[in-house]
């Protein structure tokens, strides 16, 4: 085969016996006319996430059967080191009854797998292990391989069973026909049928087992390919000269400044897009640096000190409001103690260990595109844009990258490498540098957010009043923007245009929790409808998104970690000025059973010392020892997490020294009991660097962390905490995420845990040893 | 451009590259290796790292001239898929990655901690992996897999 397909879909077509393009190219009158001719309502099935793009209803798009009794399938949702890969073999062999060795998994490629939309958003175990979309497809081709052997050995269907590949009689497993012998190398030729019968949990021996990463031998011995290992004939290498500041453009090039350098092809210019093509990576290096390139300045960007004052000041934003029962002002003022408190969080950002690459072929009326992207058919339609050619021209094939958990660079650099390759009509490899990849990636958003709470009497929380201040600019493409990043918009793009609006219309829509904006403890009651999982009846949640100097995007647990450390780190300051336990105050507000649970599960579990905090007899010098808890239900109904941070405070350095994370979490079934424990750890790990260390920086309009002694985060050679997981498997329940559930409440559990061992309050990210001793000094004042 | 000889997993190369060329790019993009990655270009997060006279070095930053008929190991070298060096078995058995992206760096600042001290201690572990960078934060698992393949050594 060619070695210009990815390894894994290598191991998917190789071995296939037919193309996958004329297999495809055959089915599609098919799908046209079942989809005409019968109404299943599996657009709505498929479709109730805008995130995971127009999918596919017919069987043959994600399924086939070789003649072999082979099983080859084919998804939209791509492996990016969280152990995708795995599950959804596991869940193949589960439904079909085949051998793991007896699948091949092919992963987003345009021309190959089903439109999924963008692997994101925790969404991909909701999306394929409930009742649609891979799970549903394996269930309906099981259903059809009995009902093809029920004919074949004109038996009911009642009487047989599948195993190892075929179908057998009930209690006579001689009596058995391969499913290679029913279809192998045909096409079912049949609509996913919403009703087929998925395999009980409770009969798994493949699925919810700790199946060990399949893909792990082939990473640690090196075989493994990365859009950064890809080589195709012909291959030129190419780098890009982004701008020096924010909003810059493009006053001039100076081509003859690298004229007879060696190995160059072409300075590439669109816009303000520049770029060089030269024959060696080296090559390509040299010349980027030597070119000479000059630029005008763009506005100027307010200066990161003012920056949260400017935040709260800008008003060109759009207002919202999630809640807002109408009585909060009312409510506070008729309560017996009002807290209140600002937290800031700043800019983030994702940080990949490997620069990003692409890897691009463009030709007249022709593309293709290896890509870390998380989304290929959305980047299938924005290169297409970007390109000038159709959609149906362009072929983007998933290729692993370094971890990303959002949008690194990946997006960004395969427009790099397309715009170039177009320029020279061959093949061009783009790796960014660091400092593009730092300066220019999509941020996670800095956050100023308010709050105020009022106790009554019996100190039970009466009122929650929430307001916050955000700002955005661009995102991820989707299928129509590629000005959302920063290639896109170099090329003449326009990033995705924010409306300003206020006031903001009061609520009238059921409460989306996605952002996890509406604490825990709030009913979340609009016109009736209560979505919360708390208790708190009179509640305002009012949002303020204004425009970012910077880029920003999606950054595991976006938004939802920024939000969630305000919220639990409030919800400890309203417990303290209760003089309530922090776990007790938490139950006492919570509605929700399974939220209920993993706090109760995580605080079992790490022997929890109830009373209020700060803990009493606390020294005011030395080290300070303490415990603290923080929860959320994810995304207001895409998994629950309690963590319990145990954390050592120098206070003379103001050093924090997390020692333990002991959490609870119900993410509904277990696929893989071991790859749900990787996530929670690398999770927890992950919290714990943002909440400590992770800041953007800049200066006169330049970010200035563009490197690892600029932006902070601890290597592999740093003591970690021991981290415990308790998995609380839900086998009857919906599927959820489960890879950015843990990060998004340990930025609370370390502050709390502070407060308890110290007395001290930290509301704003990272907890620097300079904020921990300005917080320590400031003790008793607040 | 010069010509240059390179040993690199027991294998002799001779190619035609400008001497200030840094190794990375000659091992990944003359010799197509895969283990050995650009993460930083700075030598600050151990992506590329490779083993150069029982040394784990940065290929980044080190220019290929000074390497010249040293031994040079990269991850592509220690062990297959079907046979795979004790200490990649021992990240197998521990299933200590998430995107793999960092191996190099860790795996190989680990084999050249573990071939010098046969026994290393935590805090010599934490030297030896002080500037190799994981962004997945599968950091437990890593330090359980080096301890677990240290202990098989001694055993």
């Amino acid at each position: 085969m060619s070695a210009r397909l990815t390894s894994d879909a290598r191991a998917a077509l190789g071995s296939a016996g037919f193309s996958r393009r004329s297999f495809l190219r055959g089915s599609g009158a098919m799908v046209v006319a079942f989809a005409a001719a019968r109404s299943t309502g599996l657009e709505s099935l498929v479709s109730a996430q805008g995130i995971n793009g127009r999918s596919a209803t017919a069987l043959d798009a994600w399924i086939a059967i070789t003649a072999d009794s082979r099983v080859l399938a084919y998804t939209g949702k791509c492996e990016l080191g969280q152990g995708l890969y795995t599950a959804q073999v596991q869940l193949v062999a589960e439904e079909l009854d085949v051998p793991l060795s007896r699948v091949a998994l092919t992963m987003c490629d345009t021309a190959a797998t089903p439109d999924q939309g963008t692997t994101s958003g925790a969404q991909s175990h909701p999306a394929n292990f409930n009742q649609a979309n891979l799970a549903l497809a394996c269930a309906t081709a099981r259903q059809a391989l009995v009902g093809l052997a029920a004919q074949r050995l004109n038996l009911p269907a009642a009487n047989l069973a599948t195993g190892d590949g075929a179908v057998f009689v009930k209690g006579e497993p001689s009596r058995r026909v391969a499913y290679g012998d029913l279809v192998g190398g045909r096409k079912f030729m049949l609509d996913l049928d919403a009703t087929a019968k998925r395999k009980n949990a409770a009969d798994w021996k493949v699925l919810g087992t700790p199946v060990p990463r399949l893909d792990l031998p082939a990473m640690v011995t090196a075989q493994l390919e990365y859009v950064h290992t890809v080589r195709v004939p012909g291959m030129l290498h190419g780098r890009v000269v982004r701008p020096p500041s924010v909003g810059a453009t493009l006053a001039g090039v100076d081509e003859a400044s690298v004229r007879g350098m060696p190995g160059l092809v072409r300075v590439v210019v669109r816009k303000n897009f520049v770029g060089v093509v030269a024959e060696k990576p080296f090559q390509a290096v040299q010349i980027a640096e030597k070119l000479k390139v000059s630029w005008t300045p763009g506005p100027a960007i307010p200066a990161q000190a003012e920056y949260y004052d400017h935040l709260r000041k800008d008003r060109a934003s759009r207002d919202t409001f999630l809640l807002d029962s109408g009585d909060v002002d009312q409510s506070l003022r008729g309560a017996r103690t009002v807290v209140s408190a600002t937290y800031l969080h700043p800019f983030h950002m994702h940080g990949s260990v490997g620069s990003s690459c692409a890897v691009a072929d463009v030709q007249p009326g022709k593309a293709t595109l290896w890509s870390a992207t998380q989304a290929v058919y959305p980047m299938r339609d924005t290169a297409a844009q970007l390109l000038g050619l159709q959609p149906a021209d362009v072929r983007v094939l998933f290729t692993r990258g370094s971890g990303c958990y959002g949008i690194n660079g990946a997006d960004t650099v395969t427009y790099d490498a397309a715009l170039l390759s177009q320029a020279v009509g061959r093949p061009v490899r783009v790796q960014l540098t660091r400092r593009d990849e730092m300066a220019w990636e999509n941020f996670g958003n800095a956050f100023v957010i308010d709050q105020r709470a009022g106790l009554d009497a019996a100190g039970t929380i009466v009122a929650w009043d929430y307001e916050a201040w955000s700002p955005a600019l661009g995102g991820r493409p989707g299928y129509d923007s590629p000005g959302n990043v920063v290639t896109g918009w170099l090329a003449g793009f326009a990033p995705a245009a924010s409306t300003p609006r206020a006031p903001a219309p009061a609520p009238n829509t059921p409460l989306n929790n996605n952002l996890n904006t509406a604490p825990s403890y709030v009913t979340g009651c609009v016109g009736g409808v209560c979505r919360g999982t708390g208790t708190v009846r009179s509640e305002r949640v009012l949002s303020h998104r204004t425009v970012s100097p910077f880029f920003t995007g999606p950054l595991r647990a976006p938004e939802r970690f920024q939000n969630t450390f305000a919220h639990e780190s409030f919800m400890d300051e309203i417990a303290a000025a209760a003089k309530a336990d922090p776990v007790e105050f938490r139950l006492r507000h919570v509605r929700d059973e399974r939220l209920r649970a993993v706090v109760r599960t995580a605080a079992g579990a790490a022997k929890w010392d109830a009373r209020p905090s700060p803990r009493a007899g606390r020294p005011a010098a030395g080290v300070a020892r303490g415990r603290g808890i923080s929860c959320v239900l994810y995304e207001g109904d895409n998994g629950y997490v309690a963590i319990v941070a145990e954390v050592e405070v120098d206070q003379a350095s103001g050093t924090i020294t997390v020692t333990r994370l002991t959490g609870a979490q119900d993410c509904g079934p277990i696929s893989n009991p071991d790859g749900v424990k990787n996530q929670f750890e690398g999770g927890a790990l992950h919290g714990m660097s943002r909440a400590l260390f992770e800041e953007v920086s800049w200066s006169d309009q330049r970010v200035t962390s563009v490197d690892w002694r600029g932006y902070h985060t601890f290597a592999v050679g740093v003591r970690t905490p021991a981290v415990e997981a308790v998995l609380v498997n839900q086998p009857s329940a919906p599927a959820n995420g489960a890879g950015e559930t843990a990060i998004t409440v340990v930025a609370a559990a370390i502050g709390n845990a502070v407060f308890d061992a110290t007395g001290a309050r930290l509301r704003e990210i990272p907890f620097t040893p300079a904020r921990v001793k300005a917080a320590l000094s400031s003790r008793g004042t607040a | 451009m010069s010509q240059m000889t390179l040993l690199v997993n027991g294998r002799s190369h001779t190619v035609d590259v400008d001497p200030a060329t840094p190794l990375l790019f000659v091992l990944s993009d003359d010799l197509a290796l895969k283990g050995p990655k650009f993460g930083c270009g700075l030598g600050q997060c151990g992506a590329c790292t490779v083993i150069v006279r029982g040394q784990a070095i940065r290929s980044c930053i080190t220019p290929v001239e000074s390497v010249q008929r040293a031994e040079i190991t990269t991850l592509d070298g220690l062990g297959t898929i079907e046979s795979p060096h004790p200490l990649q078995q021992a990240f197998i058995d521990e299933q200590a990655a998430q995107c793999g992206f960092c191996l190099s760096g860790v795996i190989l600042s680990a084999k050249a901690l573990v071939d010098r001290t046969p026994a290393p201690t935590d805090d010599e572990i934490d030297r030896a992996l002080s500037g190799v960078l994981c962004r997945c934060f599968a950091h437990t698992r890593m330090r359980k897999a080096i301890r677990r393949y240290a202990a098989s050594r001694r055993a």
